[in-house]
């Protein structure tokens, strides 16, 4: 072998000038303008205690997307996420009828999640199922035992430290629920970008073949990404039972498909391989600056949701349009 | 340029590029290149992986828009934005790897993008059944048309890439390395076929890293190099030691590069490795040190037994012990941690992990080591992708960069780097050097040559017959799911080794 090998340098372009023209930096700029746009619409939105309530738009959902981003990543998908929390609710709500504490609450809730996760998970790694079908089937299915246990009732009956989840502070106007979801952040980030287990999701979503040629244990980082988007539906069933104080069996319908938005909208390619946890965070903030400024403008719920459907397409036909005008 | 440019002949080009440059983000793959092809003449397309003639067909096709530079048919000047302008103008790619669609039957196939139409302006399937049949019969082409093109082999589907490229009355068929993945009764089949298209006025380009073949059916050679054109003229006044020269812009003296080596002690046996379908009593014993062959048809069986030993597929029976300890590999990750690696045949789809960059690549088994409690250190890694890449001579924009975007040969060095870095005590090298160009072909088999001499315990699965004998210690022979036969020493022939694989009367064991 020759010795005389030129050198291959590291890296071409600086992480910087990387960053400037990402799809995140894109993301920040509308983010800001929006932000902008919404303070001169309507002199109520700079109220701090506004903007704390506003957060509840987006918070629930966020922090099932971060989990939901690296499944996606991976090349899988979790559409039962809106079911795992009517589900997880639902156990709760017996539980505390029938006299459970708020400790033996969240245990439940999270439980619940993460058994909801792992018979995902199951199916989709231990037997190959395409997560789209399976997600799809217990979408139907973990609902349907709400409905069967609840009927057209309800549970009401929390204990009174329970409401601090959905409706605590933990200082001056930042909520509780607001503090979770940056900590979700934080850890989702470093999960993804900093280490091994994070690196593999990005080898398996490119290519799950070849990874597995490479002596990665495809299907137990795969089963593990459901565990985790089930944990996380836990958390944000405590959090939503919570802040709402009752369980009906339509509890968080539709939630999948906003949780999806937010991914996709965050940059994350639909055909994995790609995304990151910043873009998520800051597709979670757009969605939540966008729906509280229409709020406030008292545009109706119907129309509300034709201009977050109008939004999704744009995302979707924008990074297309990006890449284009960058090359 | 040091152009040896071939006077032009009396006969006019159907097809010419002039000047073509093509850029990408840190490559540039073709800066300023020239091709001309004539009527009823095969042009060989020449040039080490990452020459440019991938990029080259990709442009005349109108996949890829060149930066600068003219296409000219028939001397004038045209372009092609889509692949669909290229077929208008009467080009048509059968490629490397045939892009067609498995859930459509064959005569779909041929006809797709074009099909006949009844008055209804709707498909009509009975024309279209009639056409492509008697297209493939043209062409010698045994199939039914209403077969779906998953239940076909590769050779098939060659076939019927052929009668697709004939049904839109081609003028220029590109040919890129057709027969990569065809047995030898097929190769002179697609020899008959190539000089059929010649007699009806076709010009064709053929891309091939064979020279037996090339100095078979070629009239005209044009030579790239790193994306640079180097030179063009008639196959009747050139060797093949100056197309080698030309196209490496050295001379490679030492194909084989295989030194004498110190065998040791037992690193692998394997014991009655059988399995339900595909292999049955398998039993060897493989050395430190030692380059073993394994020689056989396509379909006898190799690939699925390193496979097994390697954790993909699990064998019904039999045990394999690794140096001293017996093991079970039930999954990749077992095999990598016993020291066992390899490097698969299908690069594209099990080797490289395309959309991550080269130095992730490289890290991705071994990623224990460069991190620390599970969080990655990227300088870690950097210096180990630097450290294997360079040993392999890897040419790369950077360690940053996409594998997707390095040439076929560069990828293999990659995926080679990858489980060197694990510091294994088995590699298995499935068809190594399988559509690769001369220039990286030397460097992996100088590499194996080096690694033999270090210990390390070698297996290569090889179909080509000079580099089995050229680069192995000991050759086993499989035929049908069994080891048919095994030589060393004076008894590694090519009678020998083809008699057994084979099967034939008389065949010595």
């Amino acid at each position: 072998m020759s010795t005389t090998t030129r050198q291959i340098p590291d890296r071409l372009t600086s992480p910087l000038s990387r960053a400037l023209k990402s799809w995140e930096a894109l993301l920040l700029v509308v983010a800001v303008a929006i932000f902008i746009a919404n303070s001169l619409a309507s002199p109520y939105f700079l109220d701090p205690w506004n903007l704390s309530d506003a957060s509840f738009n987006f918070t629930e959902k966020a922090m099932i997307a971060f989990a939901m981003a690296m499944l996606i990543i991976a090349g899988e998908i979790d559409l039962s996420v809106g079911s795992i929390i009517a589900l997880a609710s639902t156990v709760m709500g017996a539980a505390a009828a029938a006299g459970a504490g708020t400790p033996s609450l969240v245990v439940l809730g999270l439980g619940t999640g993460l058994v909801c996760g792992a018979f995902n998970g199951l199916l989709v790694a231990r037997f190959g199922l395409p997560s789209i079908v399976v997600t799809i089937g217990t979408m139907s299915l973990f609902r349907g035992i709400s409905y069967i246990a609840l009927g057209d009732g309800a549970y009401t009956q929390y204990p009174g430290s329970f409401a601090w989840f959905g409706q605590g502070y933990v200082w001056w106007v930042i909520t509780v629920e607001l503090v979770i979801f940056a900590l979700a952040a934080l850890a989702f980030g470093i999960l993804l970008h900093r280490t091994n287990f994070g690196r593999m999701v990005f080898a398996i979503g490119n290519n799950a073949t070849a990874a597995r040629f490479s002596g990665i244990r495809v299907e137990k980082i795969r089963f593990i990404l459901f565990l985790l988007t089930g944990l996380m539906s836990g958390i944000a069933a405590i959090c939503l039972t919570s802040r709402l104080g009752s369980t009906r069996p339509s509890i968080a319908s539709g939630f999948e498909l906003e949780v999806v938005t937010i991914v996709v909208l965050g940059g994350v390619s639909i055909l994995g391989g790609s995304g990151s946890i910043l873009g998520v965070v800051l597709a979670a903030l757009v969605m939540g600056l966008v729906t509280f400024g229409l709020g406030l403008l008292n545009v109706p719920g119907i129309v509300m949701s034709i201009i977050v459907g109008l939004l999704l397409i744009a995302v979707i036909a924008l990074p297309r349009l990006w890449t284009k005008l960058r090359l | 340029m040091l152009a040896r440019t071939g006077a032009v002949d009396s006969a006019q080009a159907v097809l010419s590029l002039r000047g073509i440059v093509k850029s990408f983000p840190g490559v540039r793959a073709l800066g300023g290149v020239q091709l001309d092809l004539y009527p009823g003449q095969v042009t060989a397309l020449v040039g080490e992986n990452g020459a440019g003639k991938s990029t080259i067909v990709k442009v005349l096709t109108g996949i890829y828009q060149p930066d600068e530079g003219q296409i000219l048919v028939d001397g004038q000047a045209v372009h092609f934005p889509t692949a669909q302008a290229a077929g208008h103008s009467g080009v048509t790619a059968i490629h490397q790897e045939t892009v067609l669609f498995d859930e459509l039957t064959v005569a779909e196939n041929i006809f797709i993008g074009h099909s006949p139409r009844n008055r209804f302006g709707l498909i009509d399937r009975k024309a279209m059944r009639e056409q492509a049949g008697a297209i493939l019969n043209s062409i010698g082409a045994d199939l039914n048309p209403m077969v779906r093109l998953k239940d076909l082999s590769i050779a098939s589907r060659h076939l019927v890439a052929i009668a697709r490229a004939l049904s839109i009355d081609a003028r220029v068929v590109i040919m890129d390395e057709p027969t990569a993945a065809l047995s030898h009764k097929e190769i002179a089949e697609l020899y008959e076929l190539v000089e059929k298209l010649k007699s009806q006025g076709k010009a064709i380009l053929f891309i091939s890293h064979k020279f037996d073949e090339i100095f078979r059916i070629a009239d005209r050679w044009t030579v790239f190099r790193d994306g640079q054109f180097v030179g063009q003229g008639m196959m009747a006044d050139v060797t093949e030691a100056e197309l080698v020269r030309l196209m490496v812009g050295r001379s490679v003296e030492q194909i084989y590069p295989k030194r004498p080596a110190q065998i040791g002690g037992p690193a692998l046996t394997v014991v009655g490795y059988c399995h339900p379908t595909e292999f049955e009593d398998i039993n060897f014993t493989l050395h430190t040190g030692e380059i073993l062959g394994f020689y056989g048809l396509v379909g006898a069986g190799r690939s699925e037994v390193m496979q097994a030993l390697f954790g993909i597929t699990r064998p019904s029976r039999g045990a394999c012990r690794i140096g001293d300890d017996v093991r079970a590999i039930r999954s990749t990750a077992q095999a990598v941690e016993a020291g066992i690696v390899y490097v698969p045949e299908d690069r594209g789809k099990q080797g490289a992990v395309k959309g991550l960059p080269i130095f992730q690549n490289v890290t991705l088994p071994s990623l224990t080591r460069t991190s620390r409690a599970g969080f990655l250190r990227l300088a870690e890694e950097f210096a180990l992708a630097r450290d294997y890449t360079q040993r392999l001579d890897l040419r790369a924009a950077s360690l940053d960069q996409d594998i997707a975007l390095l040439s076929g040969g560069n990828q293999q060095k990659v995926v080679i780097a990858k489980w060197l870095a694990t510091k294994p005590r088995v590699i298995i090298l499935d068809e190594p050097t399988k559509g690769i160009d001369i220039g990286s072909k030397a460097a992996v088999h100088d590499f194996m040559s080096e690694l033999a001499g270090q210990g390390l315990a070698v297996i290569m699965v090889s179909s080509e017959i000079p580099e089995v004998l050229g680069m192995s210690d000991r050759v086993i022979v499989m035929r049908e799911g069994r080891i048919a036969a095994e030589f060393a020493g004076d008894q590694m022939t090519p009678e020998n080794l083809v008699r057994a694989a084979v099967g034939s009367n008389g065949g010595t064991i």
